[in-house]
């Protein structure tokens, strides 16, 4: 008999075989793994100063990161499309060495590359009263950079998608190319970059544990050290479940603000508008099969 | 309810005092607006513009026709120097376009001297070009305040009024996708005038419209002929040349064969090549 919200059962089924998991391992294998759940539960919802410090630390790291990598990507869009060659190569080449190099591999070296030989030594900067020690300075700069290579890409292709008649409009009204470009193509360009962005932050909140290899103390590094010692010491399965969930929140959260976003850029033009929250996090036929008063797209 | 007689108001809107909503005629510097001598085109090595001559005097609009890649349209662009010419000058209010004279010899002028040349010189496209992000009134005051640096008051004032005599009041706070084409082409023409241009270009205005919208723009263009704006009309609306033409060029293999007054060219003209083109359009 075909099911009428095949949706809905797969979830079901999905949140039972976990509800499964999680009991069995309480129950059956105690034996061989001293469980301790209270970790789990105080790790997430009475969380330690060193865990709020580590999610304060990663949230800020990959916002900072994300911004820088915006900018940069805009002008390395620019850059690439520019008339003035050595521009074109100049942001070809940045393009192609963060681009075709691993991560990990610019963190370390841009670190401890430049440390060692005093080329940059990552003085501490002190920035509204708070001071900046040189990991985390180095870490945001490698992760800004690196995504500032993938943001021009996203940020070429947004302005590229752009009818070309707006540029002409706009120059016929007197506009210099500057203008032009911040007033009339890089807003309907967002509407393109937005999504791709999004996701964009989406792995950059993720990447930040890559920060591990030169000891930034943010959120995945914190749960590294509680592992390593203390009270808490070798209970990988509940710290790093823990861990886990505090990862999947912050995702979800901005996953909420991604959709928010996206329909705000959205405005003026006609059709279907970007999914909502819900339809996001569970798809359009689970909402569908709640609600069949309301049809799918809106407006 | 309201909206249906709003609807029934537009229909039969007529377009009047377009130019007193900017303060009268532009007046540009002199008695000639446009003057363009020996015009050459190239795009790679097809040659489109061979050599055009023309010149439009203040209040005059010259409607021109021609065939498909005659270079009607090219050559229109041209005059704000949205395409680059490979020889010959075209002189705007006075003002060489698009290139600096030093030695006898043309270079390709800064971009800002480009701009502010482009700043009185007003131009509506076939497509539209509306900005989709930015409502009807938005893109009326977009250029006047960032441009020009009106305050905003001001232009927001200039704005509303032009709306008004383009009849589309009530579709202020509406977005280009919100709007019919013929609508999106009245705006598209308030936002040009909104410039207080000297000159205003006109690149095949109804050839994207569906026909029952023809007639509402080609209403707002008539007039303002009438209310003495200077205009170079690319189209082939023959009804609208009659009308409002002080005169007409024919345009073929990127040159002009012929130019009249509009209704002795249609009624006798003396190129073959012109009476081959009307006998198929009129």
């Amino acid at each position: 008999m075909p099911l009428r919200r095949p949706r809905a059962a797969i979830m079901l089924l999905g949140a039972l075989a976990f509800l499964l998991l999680v009991g069995g391992c309480q129950a059956s294998r105690a034996g061989i793994y001293p469980y301790n759940w209270g970790i789990f539960w105080d790790s997430l919802l009475r969380p330690s100063p060193r865990i709020v410090n580590g999610i304060w630390l990663t949230v800020s790291i990959a916002i900072t990161s994300q911004i820088i990598g915006v900018i940069l990507g805009v002008f390395g869009a620019l850059g690439r499309l520019a008339k003035f060659w050595p521009a074109r190569i100049a942001a070809n080449i940045y393009v192609w060495i963060f681009r075709g190099t691993p991560l990990l591999v610019q963190i370390t070296f841009l670190y401890y590359g430049l440390l060692v030989t005093r080329i940059y030594g990552w003085p501490d900067i002190t920035v509204l009263g708070i001071t900046l020690p040189s990991a985390i300075q180095a870490g945001i700069f490698a992760l800004g950079v690196n995504e500032g290579a993938y943001m021009t890409e996203i940020v070429r292709a947004g302005i590229l998608s752009v009818d070309p008649g707006q540029l002409e409009a706009a120059r016929s009204l007197g506009m210099t190319y500057p203008l032009a470009m911040r007033r009339i193509v890089l807003p309907q360009a967002a509407r393109v970059i937005v999504p791709p962005l999004g996701n964009e932050f989406n792995n950059m909140l993720k990447t930040t544990s890559l920060l591990v290899v030169i000891a930034v103390p943010e959120l995945y590094v914190t749960f590294e050290q509680l592992n390593g010692s203390g009270s808490s010491q070798f209970h990988p399965f509940e710290l790093f479940l823990a861990c886990a969930c505090w990862f999947l929140l912050l995702t979800t959260i901005w996953s909420i603000i991604q959709a928010f976003i996206e329909r705000r850029v959205g405005r003026g033009y006609g059709g279907e508008r970007p999914p909502g929250i819900f339809d996001r996090l569970f798809g359009a036929r689970l909402r569908r099969a709640f609600d069949p008063s309301q049809v799918s797209g809106g407006r | 309810m309201s909206d249906e007689r709003t609807v029934e108001d537009q229909r039969h809107h007529k377009p009047h005092d377009l130019l007193q909503a900017i303060g009268g005629v532009p007046m540009p510097a002199g008695d000639v607006v446009v003057e363009s001598t020996d015009v050459q085109k190239y795009f790679g090595r097809l040659h489109v513009l061979k050599g055009v001559n023309l010149t439009v005097k203040r209040r005059e609009t010259v409607v021109v026709i021609g065939a498909s890649g005659s270079g009607k349209t090219t050559f229109l662009r041209c005059i704000n120097h949205l395409e680059k010419i490979q020889g010959g000058r075209i002189v705007v209010n006075g003002h060489l376009i698009g290139y600096r004279e030093s030695d006898g010899k043309l270079a390709e002028d800064r971009e800002r001297n480009i701009a502010r040349q482009r700043m009185d010189i007003g131009m509506v496209f076939q497509r539209f070009n509306l900005f989709p992000h930015m409502t009807a009134l938005e893109n009326i005051m977009e250029a006047p305040i960032r441009v020009r640096g009106i305050p905003e008051t001001d232009a927001r004032a200039t704005a509303e009024a032009l709306l008004e005599r383009v009849g589309l009041a009530v579709k202020r706070d509406a977005y280009p996708a919100q709007l019919s084409g013929g609508q999106q082409q009245r705006v598209a023409i308030a936002r040009a005038l909104a410039m207080k241009p000297a000159l205003m270009l006109f690149d095949e205005p109804t050839s994207a419209l569906d026909p029952e919208m023809i007639g509402e723009v080609l209403a707002v263009m008539e007039e303002l002929a009438h209310e003495g704006m200077t205009m170079v009309v690319v189209s082939h609306e023959m009804g609208f040349a009659r009308e409002a033409a002080d005169r007409v060029v024919f345009m073929d293999d990127g040159v002009i064969l012929e130019e009249g007054e509009p209704n002795a060219l249609f009624a006798s003209p003396q190129n073959p090549r012109t009476k081959e083109f009307l006998s198929k359009i009129l």
